[in-house]
């Protein structure tokens, strides 16, 4: 415990730095006035405004059910990975394994945009699939990196787990695949629902990406909201972060709640 | 089934889709790269084409590299995004280390709700923080709404559109990748070390200096890594808050992209900017194989 006094202004600065800007907006958000700068008022207008607003509604249902697919993949692809990684010991091809699963963690966007889109165009023009691009393109390429992050948080919890379990079911005769199935997957759960719920995030956020493989009629919520923030700033925009925040402050509350620990890196 | 097969069959799934949508593309950008800008859908030119007398011939195009290297306004936008991610990799550093030095500090129960208020800003949109960040700035912002309201200044600053803009963006985005690996290094710091330093005479800084700092270089390593790599190509905080010379290399790529559709010079400037990244990246990738050996 020693010293933590001193560093309470450091860390009540950076949560300042944090979170000001955030709830800045959130105040704004109710402002009855157009600017964006000088409050005048209450209102609830802006969050009005926001429900009608047709092209951001139908990018937010696009961008919920990209999320939703890209996100299942992604725990499918990660989680068969993490265990891997976690339990495998040494294996042929392991070092080659675990860094193609990591550098997407820190691959920039743009070169994973691009070179996505090349890959579909080439695929396209050799095998016709996959057909244009869109909201299947993008869920394929938030898949991708959505399973590195599921990969990095199945593999950490797996690593936390006692192995003894899974050796006493092994020592009682079950198979390989029924101990995978009874003791290792309920075991590591609470990873893999802490990853599904990244990649989901993840996939919502990404504009990068998304705006290099998607296609026309496919504008998800970022792409919308980007347009939108470059034509200048409206509190409807302000009204859409405080809802998202809002959201994501009570799914983590909830997991939180069902004993979630925060992943770390 | 024999274990080696089982394991196999474990490992196809993941590794055949990496490989194709990870791994596969970046053999294309490569080979794009070296592609010739052309007029249709895809706008350029397949490497390989008949020739006259119907031989397949490799045509490969020299000019992008040849651009790249000429045109001093590309090697200048890559050293600018060196400067820049290095730059607020260090911001993130200064701030990011005091917090995670307090979280770990804290008494147990409190920690868990600590980290979470790190990690909570990330969890929501990017783009929507980044917004917050022009409300603040802009010339009738919040901040200078309140030096004006003060009477500190007379005329609003100029704070938006600036590098300051731009750092102050990158350093809020990615401050939780900083803690994050810090915090996890720190808390594993055997406290019972720095009270023998404190026995043994040396003063809090000291002990510091010389126990705390470096057992947590490792998280400070790693931490440094995953803001410096994808920082280096950043495009969405330099577009919107950055001023029109902040030419960073992720912004040059997509206005070459987007705006002039010339796919083999974005492609080429990918590969310049994968090169640049070899090498931290492999020292990213090798200690995230040796954390997850341990």
């Amino acid at each position: 415990m020693s010293g933590l006094g001193r560093l309470l202004v450091p860390l009540g600065f950076g949560f300042a730095f944090l979170y000001l800007p955030i709830l800045l907006m959130a105040v704004f958000s109710f402002n009855e006035s157009r600017l964006v700068t000088s409050l005048t008022g209450v209102s609830t207008r802006w969050y009005v405004a926001l429900w009608r607003n047709e092209a951001l509604m139908e990018a937010l249902f696009l961008s919920l059910r990209i999320a939703a697919v890209s996100a299942t993949m992604a725990t499918i692809l990660g989680t068969l990975a993490g265990f891997a990684l976690a339990r495998f010991g040494r294996f042929r091809g392991r070092g080659a394994f675990a860094g193609m699963m990591a550098a997407p963690l820190v691959m920039p966007e743009v070169i994973t945009g691009l070179s996505l889109l090349l890959l579909f165009v080439a695929l396209e023009q050799a095998f016709g699939f996959p057909a244009g691009r869109g909201a299947t393109t993008v869920a394929i390429a938030h898949a991708t990196f959505g399973a590195a992050y599921v990969a990095v948080v199945v593999q950490a919890r797996l690593r936390d787990l006692d192995l003894s379990l899974e050796e006493a079911a092994m020592d009682l005769g079950a198979r390989p695949w029924r101990v995978f199935l009874l003791i290792t997957l309920p075991l590591a759960a609470p990873g893999i629902a802490a990853g599904w719920l990244l990649a989901f995030t993840l996939s919502l956020d990404d504009l990068v990406i998304a705006s290099f493989v998607s296609g026309p009629g496919a504008s998800t919520l970022p792409m919308v909201v980007f347009s939108a923030v470059r034509l200048g700033l409206t509190p409807e925009l302000y009204a859409l972060a405080t809802l998202t925040v809002l959201a994501v402050a009570a799914t983590l509350l909830l997991a939180l709640r069902l004993g979630f620990r925060p992943p770390r890196a | 089934m024999t274990p080696r097969l089982r394991r196999a069959l474990v490992l196809a799934l993941p590794a055949a889709w990496m490989l194709l949508f990870f791994a596969a593309p970046f053999a294309i950008v490569l080979s794009i790269g070296f592609a010739e800008p052309a007029e249709g859908i895809p706008p350029y030119a397949p490497l390989l084409r008949r020739g006259e007398d119907g031989a397949l011939q490799l045509q490969l195009n020299m000019a992008n590299l040849q651009l790249l290297l000429e045109d001093p306004f590309y090697a200048e936008a890559a050293l600018r995004s060196l400067r820049v991610a290095a730059v607020s990799a260090t911001l993130c550093l200064l701030v990011g280390y005091p917090m995670a030095l307090a979280i770990a500090r804290a008494p147990e129960g409190w920690r868990n709700t600590l980290l979470m208020l790190v990690v909570l800003p990330f969890w929501t949109s990017f783009l929507l923080r980044v917004t917050a960040w022009i409300g603040l700035l802009q010339d009738q912002g919040w901040i200078n709404g309140a030096l004006l309201a003060l009477g500190l200044i007379e005329d609003p600053l100029r704070l938006l559109y600036t590098d300051l803009a731009m750092y102050l963006g990158i350093t809020y985005c990615y401050l939780p990748f900083m803690v994050l690996p810090l915090y996890a290094s720190l808390s594993r710091l055997d406290p019972a070390l720095l009270e023998a330093a404190a026995d043994l005479g040396a003063r809090p800084w000291r002990g510091f200096l010389a126990v705390t700092l470096p057992l947590s270089l490792p998280g400070v390593v790693a931490g440094y890594l995953l803001v410096f790599i994808p920082a280096v190509g950043e495009f969405v905080i330099p577009e919107l808050l950055g001023g029109p010379g902040a030419q960073l290399i992720g912004r040059v790529l997509w206005t070459e992209f987007f705006q002039n559709r010339d796919w083999p010079l974005a492609s080429a400037l990918a590969v310049v900017l994968l090169l640049l990244l070899v090498l931290p990246i492999a020292l990213f990738q090798s200690r995230a194989t040796r954390d997850a050996e341990r």
